[in-house]
Order: C-alpha cells, then sequence, then structure tokens
C-alpha cells in the first residue's frame, strides 16, 4: 500500500479538523521559522477554549504578523504558555499584555530554555527534569525543588502538545525537513513534542529521498501534514522590522 | 555642582567589552549590552552566542543584505562569522545550562550588593519578559550587568536588596553603570573604575549601600 501523501492543498485544509480546546505550539523566534500563514488560517477557522505555546505572543516587531495577540483578541485562546507576557522593554508594548493584565486570558510564564527543554523531555518520553534555572525566584515559590551534588534545582514537567505548527525552508513528501539559518529554532522540539505537526514550507515540496539523510534536521516521522507557502502577496513571508524609534 | 553625568550607553557597553579575554563564548542581552559587539577589544577572538542557536554571529548586516531567516536574540538581522553554526532551542539552552558561556551580560532594574539582580517584572505587574534571561542567569559562569546608576527619579539602582523580582541571586560579579566599574561585596559595592568628571562623592550618594573605592582607583578610559 503506497504511503497517505502528507501534502495538503491549503492551509484552510491543513487547520480544518483542530477541535476547540486543543493545545497547540506555534514555532518561531522573532521573524525566522514562524507559521504566519497556519497562524492566520486558524484565526479564520476560529477554533476556541485554546491552549496556546511559544516563545513570545507577538507584535514586538512591526510590521505585525498573525500572531498569539490576535487569536487573543479574536475570542479564540483560555491559556498561552511562553517566555514573555510582557516585551522585554516596557518602552516597546506588546498587544497581549493589556488582555492579560485585565485578566481576559490566562499565562504560564515560562524561563525560555525550560520551555525548549520540557516540549524535549516531552517529545523523548522524559515525563519531568530538574534544572536551577528559576531558582531562587518568584517562579519557584511553593514548587518542589531538589538539592542535588550541593546545588539547588527546580522540578519542571515534560509538555506535551496536541498540535504544532511550524515552518521549514524544505520538505520532501515523507516530511524530512531542513531549515535555513534561525529558522530552526524551537521547531525541531515542538515536531517532536505533538501529536500532529504542521509544516508550511518555503520551497516546492520535494519527492521522498531528495534531502540527503545527512542533511535532514527532522525526520519525517514527526510530521504529518505539508503546504507549501504560495508566493507573497497570497503567502506570508518574513518581513524586514521596522527601525525602532529611539 | 551637579557634577558629569558620566558615560554614555556605548561607553558603558565598552566598559564591560574590554573585560571580555580572548576565546570566550560571550551572550549579549538586548538594549545596551548588545552595543558591547561594537566595541574594538584588539585581535581577542570572541564567540557571540544568541539564544535562538545562532553560534558566532557577527555584525548587523548591511541594508539590502539581509537574510531574513538569520536574526540575533535581539530580532536583528546578523550575519555570520567564519566558523559559524545553528543549532535549535534546546542545544542552544544546553550551551546555557551546561555551563558553556563565560559571560552574559543583561540589562537590569536592579543590583543588589549580594549579586542578586531584577529585570524581568516592573512593580505592580503581572506578568514580565523572562525569555532567556533566568537560564542565562543561572547557569553563565559569569553573569555582567550595565545599568543607569540611578533611576529617573534619582534613585539608586545599586541596592542593599532587589525590591522587585529577582532574576537570579548571588550570581553578579561586574557591573558598570554610566558613573563606572563596580564589583558587588556581598556588604556593599567596591567603585573599581570611575568614569571621567565624576567624583567619589558623587557615586557614594547615589549607591545606596556601603561603598568602598579601590586605591588606586583608575578613570574610566574612552575610546578614540
Amino acid at each position: 500500500m503506497a504511503a497517505k501523501s502528507k501534502v495538503v492543498g491549503s492551509f484552510r485544509d491543513a487547520v480544518a479538523d483542530i477541535p476547540d480546546g486543543s493545545t497547540i505550539a506555534f514555532g518561531g523566534f522573532a521573524m525566522p521559522g514562524t507559521p504566519f500563514n497556519l497562524i492566520k488560517a486558524l484565526l479564520e477557522h476560529g477554533a476556541k477554549r485554546l491552549t496556546l505555546v511559544a516563545n513570545s505572543t507577538g507584535g514586538a516587531q512591526k510590521p505585525r504578523m498573525p500572531d498569539i495577540g490576535m487569536l487573543v483578541e479574536n475570542g479564540q485562546v483560555a491559556k498561552v504558555i511562553c517566555a514573555f507576557t510582557a516585551a522585554t522593554r516596557p518602552t516597546d508594548p506588546i498587544p497581549f499584555t493589556k488582555y492579560y493584565e485585565a485578566g481576559e486570558v490566562d499565562a504560564e510564564l515560562v524561563p525560555q530554555g525550560t520551555l525548549a527543554e520540557r516540549m524535549r523531555a516531552a517529545g523523548a518520553g522524559i515525563p519531568a527534569f530538574y534544572t536551577p534555572t528559576a531558582v531562587g525566584t518568584e517562579l519557584a515559590e511553593g514548587r518542589e525543588t531538589r538539592v542535588i551534588n550541593g546545588r539547588e534545582y527546580l522540578l519542571e514537567y515534560a509538555l506535551p502538545l496536541d498540535y504544532a505548527f511550524i515552518r521549514a525552508r524544505r520538505a520532501d513528501t515523507f516530511g524530512n525537513l531542513r531549515f535555513h539559518r534561525a529558522q530552526r529554532n524551537f521547531n525541531p522540539l515542538m515536531a517532536s513534542a505533538a501529536r500532529c505537526t504542521i509544516v508550511e514550507v518555503d520551497e516546492p515540496i520535494l519527492p521522498a529521498g531528495a534531502i540527503d539523510p545527512d542533511d535532514v534536521h527532522t525526520s519525517g516521522l514527526f510530521v504529518h501534514r505539508l503546504v507549501q507557502v504560495p508566493p507573497a502577496p497570497e503567502g506570508l513571508w518574513p518581513q524586514k522590522r521596522e527601525e525602532r524609534r529611539k | 555642582m551637579s557634577g558629569s553625568k558620566g558615560l554614555n550607553r556605548q561607553q558603558m557597553a565598552d566598559l564591560i567589552a574590554h573585560q571580555f579575554q580572548d576565546g570566550w563564548v560571550v551572550n549579549l542581552g538586548v538594549g545596551i549590552p548588545t552595543m558591547a559587539s561594537n566595541t574594538d577589544i584588539g585581535d581577542r577572538d570572541i564567540v557571540y552566542h544568541s539564544e535562538n542557536g545562532v553560534i558566532g554571529y557577527g555584525p548587523v548586516a548591511p541594508e539590502g543584505e539581509e537574510d531574513l531567516n538569520l536574526v540575533n536574540a535581539g530580532g536583528q538581522n546578523v550575519t555570520l562569522r567564519a566558523g559559524a553554526a545553528v543549532v535549535h532551542h534546546a542545544d542552544s539552552f544546553g550551551i546555557i545550562r551546561g555551563g558553556h558561556i563565560d559571560v552574559t551580560v543583561m540589562g537590569a532594574y536592579q543590583v543588589s550588593c549580594r549579586g542578586d539582580f531584577a529585570n524581568w517584572k516592573l512593580a505592580g505587574q503581572k506578568g514580565g519578559g523572562i525569555g532567556g534571561a533566568m537560564d542565562l542567569a543561572a547557569c553563565a559562569k559569569r553573569v555582567f550587568i550595565i545599568l543607569e546608576q540611578t533611576t529617573r527619579d534619582g534613585g539608586s539602582r545599586l541596592v542593599p536588596q532587589c525590591d522587585l523580582p529577582v532574576t537570579a541571586r548571588g550570581v553578579v560579579t561586574l557591573v558598570a553603570t554610566n558613573y563606572g566599574l563596580f564589583e558587588p561585596t556581598g556588604d556593599g559595592f567596591r567603585l573599581l573604575q570611575i568614569a571621567p568628571g565624576v567624583t567619589v562623592e558623587q557615586v557614594r550618594a547615589a549607591t545606596a549601600t556601603p561603598l568602598t573605592v579601590a586605591d588606586p582607583l583608575p578613570v574610566v578610559k574612552l575610546a578614540g
């Protein structure tokens, strides 16, 4: 029996069956690797009570691209697990902050390395781990710590996902992925932690085997759906950011 | 006499960059710390690491030559130096957590004489922006902080203990402000270098802890 193709014809079709209440991770760090087209499709799809996982909630850079803040504005989000509920620079506020501060959406603030490792652990069958990060801070209050070899560590749990939305430069029909430069970031970890990984792909999708096995960054066994990004303006691509005002 | 305001932002970054040693792996936080990569520190080889897994990045790309899929932690379109590599986020933070970063340089709202610092959450705010700061602060071999000596209303940012939520405790070993270079000593700060035109009395008045002063006290050498 021939393998079922993972290639899906549109972003709308790729997200069509996502139920309310799903836990979905969005890859990307700043523009690179961010699945703008899938986020836009999720905005149009309208699934509700979502738990979203991402490094940041978006909107810190201009021009603004589809982001978690827009899904919150659209009434689709119950909770966000992320490393920023507010901007690094208080002078550059991000849209999400006002909804969170007003109590309209819940959030779990997680240090960036812990967030990455929680998803790596979920994909690798590790239920929890100890890390020195955040020991002695407000985030560790009331939580389990343990002293190992004289140093205190904080217990963190794996973070399994229902869906991962990611972006890659190149894919074959089996779903093997290759990223370009800083596109990689959280994307391989999210793919491993998700029951269903959906990838938006920059380049035309290649026949299986066209990517040398040594050059595959994420194996197709972690990938379930592929959509090729059309040229702009139909497809969304990383933009050069507008310079900050001094 | 009100005295000099001391160093500007680039000069504060220069003061920290001159402490880097040949071969160090360095992580620069957003804002003033990023400016440390502009400093001429001679032929010392520095490997700049960015949280998103870019190891060995170089200057910001010239206009028109940007790769929009290549950014540093501040989202700037940077270039790569010879020998650069890109890894995923778990490996990037394995580098951090595993103690392979020689120094992380960050901005902060406050730093205490015990080496605690606060840079992720403002007073009265429900959430904050942690990013990679807690991982870097807890695990880099050294934590250097750059911040203005005082707040806009004149309060010292060099304090006996942080009243804002801390990022990590007991980790800071060097602090650069517009007034000079300091080290936390547990019960106060020690002034190691002073900015040109600034007086020790001025520094003492703007430090909320006991202050000891290096003797002799070098004046910060400015570039050019």
